[in-house]
């Protein structure tokens, strides 16, 4: 009988001695929830890219840079870091149904992603609500980060386009004099907003904009819309910030239209890789291209080079697999800095903290440049450049 | 008088306002466009480009079409993998002949016989396709409901997207351009691009092959029986199986042949061409009258016009900006009118007994 009272004792007070162990080290105040790590499973972070499809090139190149950025910190906490990626598809739909797989998993601390605009809106939406956090290596959408449509959840270290719709405007009226211009987008909100810049910026600097044209991504004959636009003009140089297959296919049949032969054509990063170059053929030889300024000339990005090629056996093949190494980094200094440890390795990260912690990334040195985020999560050190297709390769021109 | 008012069918009413509303809408954008607008109007040449341009197209749409009115003729199904036909014909030929040939330089040596060698082997690919996709897949549900086929249709049309994906990736793979293509032909005082000129020429020699192979040839002539009933069929002798192989077999190398064709006009070829011009020559086999063979090619032919002709004629007079992009919606709202106000489609099929 004594034995039992003892027993029923020592049992009470061991797991009042438990609770009170795991209370003290890490309770959850976060006001929109916490992620918990037990000691042996590693810190997961999700990565939404377009890695299925014509515009592949583009996504992988950028889950490059994530896994990139993984392998170069090791670990962190002493946990390992897995990624788990999904595919943005570089549509609405893709970027809803990858950011909805990635909420349903509540071990998952953060998102990269999305590769594409039109991606990143609905999946904004859903991380946001949802209490996630991501940083889009490649979404350059100026709406996304517009005052009244931002979501809480969303930063970049993407160029915001109203940069570089501005370059390519100035450079089409300074370095080349053009005075009439037509834009072309596919309704995505990259593209739509590239090409709205454009012809804004196009616009102030003294040029006329003849026409205005939208195109669905998937069609096929683009030789109506352009027929409407040289009708309307014609123009001199033609922008088209769209993704591939539209993207070469107008690069192919804009010279078969009466009235183009001779225009100057131009499109922006969406087509800066080498399946484009490969899709579009010699019809792209001359045409320029705008996109970010990868002349980083740092240390750290000779590295990042080198470990590209050992690893994946190629040169990078899109402009923003830096960008996606940057957006990794800034996730994991968020996670260094506001994770709560507790004695036996359990890691505790609140996400309301991880988002203050992202948006209060300031000063940080990135291969793209000096990293801070605004309050509507523009984080990017924009620098573009225009180059021009030579050889079947794109050469840097400008600036 | 009451009792008149109480006949009045309101759904009748309802619709016979929208198909009004629809003939005001386009008429009103038409004139407008034509008529009212200053500045920034289409020459002569630009709507003969316009139509040009669409029945090109609307001659690709045709061909694809055919395989679903052909295949919806004989077994009532809506067979969704047929993009997938096209596709893979078009993407095996691309990759394992055209691009040989054309960088061994023989393909601009001997043009035809190249075009020939290439076309025929996308049709024995898409003909293989659509052969073991009938037998693995389609077969064994001949007598089940019809909504398992259509579903069973979905599945193989997503296995071969990704089948393909998977045996040749997912970038874009460049079509050669022919050097005797390059350019433009002047036909009674209308520059037309070679490349449109072909496909226009080789999808009516096709069409018109096919219809006198559905029509005067034995073969032709047990896929007809087969279409009318099937048990009937059997009795009179004809191996039902063999036909029905047979005509996945014709629409197929039908896909084939276009694929190549398209290849030729947009010199770029992707595991996922086949998504839309399936989609679209599904419209254009329900708008010309789902089963029947004019129907499929009226039917591509009317679509390909509509989708160039009318943005630029009616959206841009009704002030939408950026009309192209709209295509699609007119081409879909065609598939809806046309399944509420005549579901036989423009031709219509003839039965010698009504089937369900």
């Amino acid at each position: 009988m004594k034995r039992t009272i003892f027993l029923v004792l020592i049992s009470i007070l061991m797991v009042m001695g438990l609770a009170a162990c795991g209370g003290q080290a890490l309770e959850c105040t976060d006001a929109i929830g916490c992620v918990e790590i037990a000691p042996d499973d590693p810190i997961l972070i999700a990565s939404s890219l377009v890695i299925s499809g014509p515009n592949t090139d583009l996504g992988l190149d950028s889950q490059y840079g994530v896994e990139i950025a993984i392998d170069f910190r090791g670990e962190l906490l002493g946990h390992a870091i897995e990624l788990q990626p999904e595919d943005d598809g570089c549509n609405a739909e893709g970027g809803q149904t990858s950011a909805t797989k990635i909420v349903s998993n509540p071990q998952i601390i953060a998102m990269v992603g999305t590769s594409c605009s039109g991606a990143g809106v609905p999946a904004a939406k859903i991380i946001s609500d949802n209490g996630y956090a991501m940083v889009s290596p490649s979404n350059t959408a100026p709406a996304l980060t517009d005052p009244e449509l931002h979501e809480a959840g969303y930063l970049r270290t993407a160029h915001n386009d109203k940069v570089q719709g501005r370059a390519m405007a100035e450079y089409a009226i300074n370095e080349l004099g053009v005075t009439k211009a037509a834009a072309i987008h596919d309704g995505d909100p990259y593209t739509e907003g590239l090409a709205s810049v454009f012809s804004e910026a196009f616009q102030e600097l003294g040029g006329e904009m003849v026409a205005f044209e939208a195109i669905d991504a998937n069609a096929d004959d683009v030789i109506a819309p352009l027929t409407t636009i040289a009708a309307a003009g014609p123009p001199e140089f033609l922008y088209y910030p769209v993704f591939i297959p539209l993207g070469s296919l107008i690069t192919k049949q804009a010279q078969e239209v009466d009235g183009l032969d001779g225009v100057i054509l131009a499109a922006a990063d969406g087509v800066q890789s080498p399946s484009f170059l490969e899709a579009a053929g010699d019809a792209a030889e001359g045409m320029y291209v705008s996109g970010p300024d990868l002349g980083f000339g740092n240390e750290t990005y000779d590295k990042f080079l080198a470990a590209y090629q050992e690893k994946y056996g190629t040169e990078p093949t899109a402009p923003f697999h830096a960008h996606a190494f940057d957006a990794t980094n800034m996730i994991l200094d968020a996670i260094e800095k506001v994770a709560q440890q507790a004695d036996d390795g359990t890691l505790l990260i609140g996400r309301q903290d991880l988002r203050d912690a992202l948006f209060a990334t300031s000063g940080m040195t990135g291969i793209t440049g000096t990293i801070t985020c605004d309050q509507y999560g523009d984080c990017a050190d924009p620098k573009i450049a225009v180059s021009q297709v030579q050889g079947a390769d794109f050469v840097k021109i400008w600036p | 008088m009451s009792q008149r008012f109480k006949d009045i069918d309101y759904i009748g009413v309802v619709l016979w306002l929208f198909r009004t509303a629809i003939v005001v809408v386009v008429l009103w954008g038409t004139i407008s466009k034509l008529f009212l607008e200053q500045g920034n109007a289409y020459t002569t040449i630009d709507w003969i480009d316009f139509l040009i341009a669409g029945l090109s197209q609307g001659s690709l749409y045709a061909l694809i079409a055919l395989g679903y009115t052909l295949v919806y003729g004989v077994l009532f199904m809506i067979n969704f993998a047929h993009g997938e036909f096209f596709m893979s014909g078009t993407m095996t030929a691309t990759i394992f002949v055209a691009l040989p040939l054309s960088s061994s330089g023989f393909l601009d040596a001997n043009p035809i016989l190249g075009m020939l060698i290439i076309i025929i082997v996308a049709m024995l690919v898409s003909v293989g396709v659509a052969l073991l996709t009938e037998r693995v897949a389609y077969r064994p549900l001949r007598r089940a409901p019809r909504l398992v086929p259509l579903i069973t249709a979905i599945g193989a049309s997503f296995f071969w997207q990704y089948f393909f994906r998977g045996l040749y990736g997912s970038t874009l793979i460049p079509f050669p351009e022919l050097q005797v293509l390059v350019g433009k032909w002047t036909v009674f005082g209308i520059e037309i691009l070679k490349t449109r000129a072909v496909v226009m020429v080789a999808s009516v020699i096709m069409l018109i092959g096919l219809y006198i192979f559905i029509m005067r040839t034995k073969t032709g002539t047990a896929i007809r029986a087969v279409a009318e009933d099937k048990d009937i069929a059997a009795l009179m002798g004809i191996d039902v199986d063999r036909t029905i192989s047979i005509t996945f077999a014709t629409g197929a190398a039908m896909a084939g042949a276009a694929g190549i064709l398209y290849g030729m006009v947009f010199r770029q070829v992707h595991f996922f061409m086949g998504f839309v011009p399936g989609i679209k020559a599904f419209t254009a086999a329900v708008l010309g009258g789902i089963g029947s063979i004019p129907g499929a090619a009226l039917g591509g032919l009317f679509l390909g016009l509509i989708e160039a002709v009318g943005p630029p004629l009616f959206l841009e007079g009704l002030g939408i900006p950026g009309a192209h992009q709209l295509k699609d919606v007119i081409a879909f709202t065609m598939l809806v009118l046309v399944l509420i106000f005549r579901p036989q489609g423009i031709v219509g099929e003839r039965l010698a007994e009504k089937k369900a």
